[in-house]
């Protein structure tokens, strides 16, 4: 898997298109004046000869920062979400594009710390489906740290994922992190009355839209244990925390939400500085409660619309996909702890240029250092 | 006499009857009119009658062999009408309000919540522009409650039939597991309000179902419907459902 060939395919992709506007022109099948079409070409020749577009996976990183006097040290972890894996002989391309980004993740150089999976790892909660997964995580150079969406729970309830990977909801230390990972997505039983087979209620949960499902909760137990684990860290320790949903209320009628995110937030508030790092939601998210940023993370099997009532303030969309590019809007990425212990988020997204959300133009309320402006917004 | 003029003299004599019947059954018509007296007027102002004979109104400012706008017209019809309502007894007058009101709301049903204007007007024995411009005159329709409702049921079939299409991999023929609802959930980012537009991938216009029959056959690796095929046709309802009310924006990308 050489990245390389993943830029030359984009490079292919461009010239197609300038080819097929030529070949429109020439046959007359567009009006187009001679001298337009000129400029048009040349234009066009420059962007296929890469003047607008950066290969993120030999962009260097800044990995550690220039002030390295007191506090942490800073680090960087990769992040890979949301591949929702068939079969290999149902559906060949999910497969290729967690390939894709495990190639990515694997060309960093110098390679991070270690590497988040951001959940739903399978589509319908098959064994079939994550085995296939840990298989070509395996390839993996870095440890991964596992996190379980709903794709991956609901068939048997988690049973199997829980055998491969262990405890869904678990805390760590990292260079004076401390990390916590959740497991967000647990739903108010709507089967048993209704005397669903596991497939049916896989089914219902892996419809976003679908309204028969319950919203997304961590639920008292986890929560109970989440303040006990907190508990042990001081208030001036770096906080980073993974869930697979937005650990806010974003939009309900998909799930982008969690349904006892106020208690949560209330046991994060007491930090000096928190990051919630979320899956789930398949397109570059931002925001910002008080003290905790929130950054969603790409998916690598398809984008998600944003949603229909609005967005967080602070979050800039990443550009409509383009629907005639199968890769448009996906991809992967790397999180840097900084010394204060908030992160600059990068997106990695596949045939665009990298997309940093950092943590001055968070923690400015968006007056800094914002990214590039939309210029193809979701409608 | 032979069998033939027995013939022409019945043809004849039931000619003969008919005629009469006829003829008195037209004269009887004519007898039935009322007549109405002449009104005098004192030579000053115009005065016009009621069909009923007995209602009358006198029109200021108005010559006795002027004639009145449309307007006035209008204005003094709606005046006799009220006092003739006033002076009816209330079985009559109910029976008239009674289609009045149902061809104005047969009107406004068609657009919900919508004020009802009062249609009985109050006479003040003089006629003025206010008065003429109260009644706001409806056209009758023939489409009943009934109507509405099947509309309504017939489109929400379809749009459902719709729905299950776009949210099913197998309904839509995908060979990978891929349904329309898994890139756009709700029929977001489908955005049928801006075709036809030019899409230089497919080297043409292309219209909404062309894109769908894009998506079967690429992301969802299925093969193409005909444009009248009746998913084809359930898709775009469910479709354009979603996304009712937006304004129309074709060739916007």
């Amino acid at each position: 898997m050489n990245p390389l060939k993943w830029i030359k395919r984009r490079e292919a992709y461009v010239r197609q298109r300038e080819q097929w506007m030529q070949d429109l022109m020439t046959a007359g099948q567009v009006e187009e004046g001679r001298r337009k079409f000129m400029k048009m070409a040349a234009l066009a020749a420059g962007a296929a000869a890469g003047a607008s577009f950066v290969p993120h996976s030999f962009t260097l990183v800044d990995v550690v920062n220039a002030n390295t006097q007191v506090g942490q040290q800073p680090f960087t972890f990769a992040y890979i979400s949301d591949s929702h894996l068939y079969e290999k002989t149902l559906n060949e391309r999910f497969v290729r594009q967690l390939e894709r980004a495990v190639a990515d993740v694997n060309a960093l150089d110098p390679q991070p710390d270690f590497i988040l999976y951001g959940g739903d790892l399978a589509q319908l909660g098959q064994p079939s489906e994550l085995k296939l997964g840990q298989q070509i995580l395996k390839e993996l150079k870095a440890p991964v740290k596992m996190m379980v969406g709903e794709h991956d729970w609901f068939f048997d309830l988690g049973d199997l994922w829980k055998e491969m990977f262990g405890a869904p909801y678990y805390s760590f230390d990292h260079k004076g992190t401390h990390f916590v990972t959740l497991m967000s997505v647990n739903e108010k039983d709507f089967w048993t009355a209704k005397k669903l087979t596991p497939m049916q209620r896989m089914q219902i949960v892996a419809g976003l839209d679908d309204g028969r499902q319950s919203r997304f909760e961590v639920g008292e137990e986890e929560r109970e244990w989440l303040r006990r684990d907190l508990a042990k860290v001081p208030k001036t320790t770096p906080l980073v925390v993974f869930s697979h949903s937005p650990l806010y209320k974003y939009y309900r009628d998909w799930n982008f939400w969690t349904e006892d995110a106020e208690p949560i937030q209330a046991l994060l508030h007491p930090f000096k500085s928190v990051t919630v790092i979320h899956g789930h939601t398949h397109q570059v998210l931002t925001n910002r409660i008080g003290n905790i940023h929130f950054h969603g993370m790409l998916s690598t099997a398809w984008p998600w619309p944003y949603a229909p009532t609005g967005l967080p303030r602070l979050t800039v969309q990443m550009n409509r996909p383009d629907p005639f590019n199968q890769t448009e809007g996906m991809g992967d990425g790397a999180i840097t702890v900084n010394k204060s212990g908030y992160v600059d988020m990068r997106y990695d997204m596949w045939n665009r240029n990298p997309l940093i959300v950092s943590e001055r133009y968070l923690a400015s309320n968006g007056t800094q250092d914002a990214p590039p402006k939309t210029t193809l917004p979701s409608y | 006499m032979k069998k033939k003029d027995w013939l022409k003299i019945s043809v004849l004599g039931v000619c003969l009857i008919a005629a009469m019947t006829f003829f008195r059954v037209a004269h009887a018509q004519q007898q039935a009119l009322p007549k109405h007296p002449p009104v005098k007027s004192d030579g000053k102002n115009l005065i016009v009658q009621l069909c009923d004979g007995q209602t009358n109104i006198e029109v200021p400012g108005v010559d006795p062999n002027g004639r009145l706008t449309a307007e006035q017209a209008q204005a003094v019809s709606h005046q006799l009408m009220s006092m003739w309502m006033a002076k009816a007894d209330k079985a009559t007058a109910d029976a008239w309000m009674k289609e009045a009101n149902v061809a104005t709301e047969s009107n406004a049903s068609q657009d919900a919540p919508k004020e009802k204007k009062p249609v009985a007007r109050q006479g003040t024995g003089r006629t003025d522009k206010a008065v003429s411009e109260k009644k706001e005159s409806k056209q009758l329709v023939d489409f009943s409650a009934r109507d509405y409702s099947i509309w309504d049921k017939e489109l929400a079939k379809e749009i459902d039939y719709g729905n299950q299409i776009f949210h099913s991999d197998q309904l839509i023929g995908s060979t990978n597991g891929i349904a329309c609802a898994m890139c756009h959930p709700n029929g977001a980012n489908t955005h049928p309000e801006t075709y036809p537009k030019f899409q230089l991938q497919l080297k043409r216009v292309a219209l909404l179902r062309d894109m769908i029959n894009w998506c079967i056959e690429n992301p969802a690796r299925g093969t193409r419907l005909a444009a009248d095929d009746p998913k084809m046709r359930a898709l775009e309802a469910y479709i354009m459902a979603q996304r009712k009310g937006t304004a129309m924006q074709p060739g916007k990308h």
